[in-house]
């Protein structure tokens, strides 16, 4: 199981501007569930809260009001049960590939044999089964995120959240990566819920996409694609993908405001 | 897909190639700077009343009687101990302060202001205070080069804590690490680049404490040879333990850079810097 509600979920902060304070409504009674096995993206413009949420969801942030509910059991900080890939993948740069994904299990109290077997399981899942002992130095954007997909993957969480996971990365690695994911997806069976400002991106992998305006929620979007998406180009060519894609980019506009 | 990773990984390996097209190796002109003012000291220096000044070969060949009595290898082995006791601590108590300052905020509103006020402390107006607490002998000097050398070394580790990015600290929280793992698995290592420049830092003000200490408490060790020859009006004398002690300060310089290379390799590529 693997299912995450967030419930009238509001963050409100200060922001100290020239001796003054001016306080911003980041996050406005948000609620969205995410089924089992799911895919949902959460589209918005920036500033419009979506990395907030996500945040909020994996017990980085706390919220000013609502809650977050995993499973039935309510969000209260960080738990091997939410797993987190971050926008820079963020891997520790003193640990090799290996060591990074197993930092994670070891939290967990994984030791011994079962903790470089479950490591390495990982990164070949990855396609990094013989970078294993690279330092993220020796690695390229693309397959530093792998690692960091992989360390999130390692402790089973039944969530995933992954915050702009492939924005960082050239176009045709982020392709490959979107793929990869999709089929990572197929084998695992994993709740996914991610950010992203990509419209494509959002499509492409997610079977809802949450679009957010002002922190609050503009619209919930169903991708009529079906699963299993092997052929992410012929995909991309489809009337099915487009009409989407453009439902999603009005409600996008239908806030009065621009994608950045 | 792994092909396209795999070479743009190698394209990614900037700094070894940067050092090959820099033909002149860096010692070269180490040596060179340093021949250009070895020459220009010894030709104007000697012109300078021998009381006043000195200059390179006369230091040196008061250098070779130094060695040759045995008074500079003394004098040398009398120095070092409370240096290494003394400069040693300032690490060992140093580095977790700075730490624990640097982690959690009580620490840093309780003993911040003391440190940062203890850096610029004058030392040497305690040194009387100092003598009366720990007496003339070998612990007084190690209290006068911990003194000196502790400050650096703290703040800098604080500061580097500081400067540990906040996502690094939130990956160990993603993965429910606890405050103690975080500290010693993530904030140690982020923060070690910080510690090694500190614990270089704190290498010249623990040369200049172990000097004070030498005048002002029992006079000996390398101390002693700046005051009696200087006491003598041997000018050239007094230069070679004040020269000894700068090339001393240098080499050890160096060794924890070399060091800092091993425990702390991922730096040098982060940064970009090149090896030699």
């Amino acid at each position: 199981m693997g299912e995450v509600s967030l419930i009238d979920v509001s963050k409100r902060f200060t922001l100290r501007i020239d001796g003054g304070g001016q306080t911003v409504q980041a996050l406005d009674r948000l609620s969205f569930t995410v089924h089992d096995g799911e895919i949902v993206a959460l589209i918005g413009p920036s500033g419009c809260g979506k990395t907030t949420a996500l945040r909020i969801a994996m017990g980085l942030e706390t919220a000013s009001g609502g809650r977050v509910i995993v499973d039935g059991m309510q969000v209260n900080g960080c738990g091997h049960d939410r797993g987190m890939v971050f926008q820079h993948a963020e891997l520790l740069p003193w640990l090799t590939a290996l060591q990074n994904v197993e930092f994670g299990l070891e939290m967990k109290g994984v030791r011994g044999q079962a903790l470089r077997d479950t490591a390495t399981r990982y990164l070949t899942l990855v396609g990094l089964g013989d970078s294993c002992n690279r330092r993220p130095y020796q690695l390229s954007g693309g397959m530093q995120q792998r690692v960091g997909i992989a360390r999130a993957l390692a402790i089973d969480p039944k969530v995933l959240l992954m915050d702009e996971p492939f924005g960082a990365l050239d176009a045709q690695t982020r392709e490959t990566l979107q793929g990869e994911l999709l089929e990572i997806h197929k084998r695992t069976k994993k709740t996914i819920l991610f950010v992203t400002h990509d419209l494509d991106e959002a499509v492409l992998l997610a079977d809802r996409v949450v679009v957010m305006q002002h922190g609050r929620l503009q619209e919930i979007v169903t991708v009529p694609l079906s699963r299993p998406r092997d052929d992410l180009a012929k995909i991309r060519g489809s009337d099915d993908f487009a009409q989407t894609r453009y439902h999603i980019w009005q409600a996008l506009h239908a806030g009065g405001a621009t994608v950045h | 897909m792994v092909d396209i990773a795999d070479r743009r990984a190698a394209t990614g390996e900037v700094p070894a190639a940067a050092a090959a097209r820099r033909r002149v190796p860096r010692w070269v002109v180490t040596v060179a700077a340093l021949v250009v003012l070895l020459a220009f000291w010894e030709y104007f220096g000697r012109d300078i009343n021998p009381i006043f000044g000195s200059y390179p070969s006369a230091i040196f060949a008061a250098f070779i009687e130094l060695v040759r009595n045995g008074k500079l290898v003394t004098a040398l082995l009398q120095s070092i101990q409370p240096f290494i006791v003394g400069y040693g601590m300032a690490i060992v108590v140093g580095v977790p302060l700075g730490l624990v300052i640097g982690r959690f905020w009580v620490a840093e509103a309780a003993l911040g202001i003391l440190v940062t006020g203890g850096y610029a402390m004058p030392l040497v107006a305690l040194v009387p205070l100092l003598v009366l607490w720990f007496g003339l002998g070998f612990t007084v000097k190690c209290a006068v080069i911990f003194l000196m050398s502790i400050f650096p070394i703290c703040i800098n580790t604080w500061l580097g804590v500081k400067s540990v990015p906040k996502t690094l600290i939130e990956v160990g929280k993603s993965l429910v690490a606890s405050d103690a793992v975080i500290l010693r698995r993530i904030v140690l290592p982020a923060t070690l680049p910080y510690i090694m420049a500190g614990i270089r830092l704190a290498v010249g003000r623990a040369v200049v404490g172990m000097v004070i200490a030498e005048f002002f408490t029992t006079i000996n060790g390398l101390g002693a040879i700046i005051i009696t020859s200087a006491n003598n009006f041997d000018t050239a004398t007094m230069f070679v333990p004040i020269i000894v002690l700068m090339v001393l300060a240098v080499g050890l310089n160096s060794l924890i850079g070399w060091l800092e290379r091993i425990v702390a390799p991922w730096q040098a590529e982060i940064a970009g810097r090149d090896q030699n």
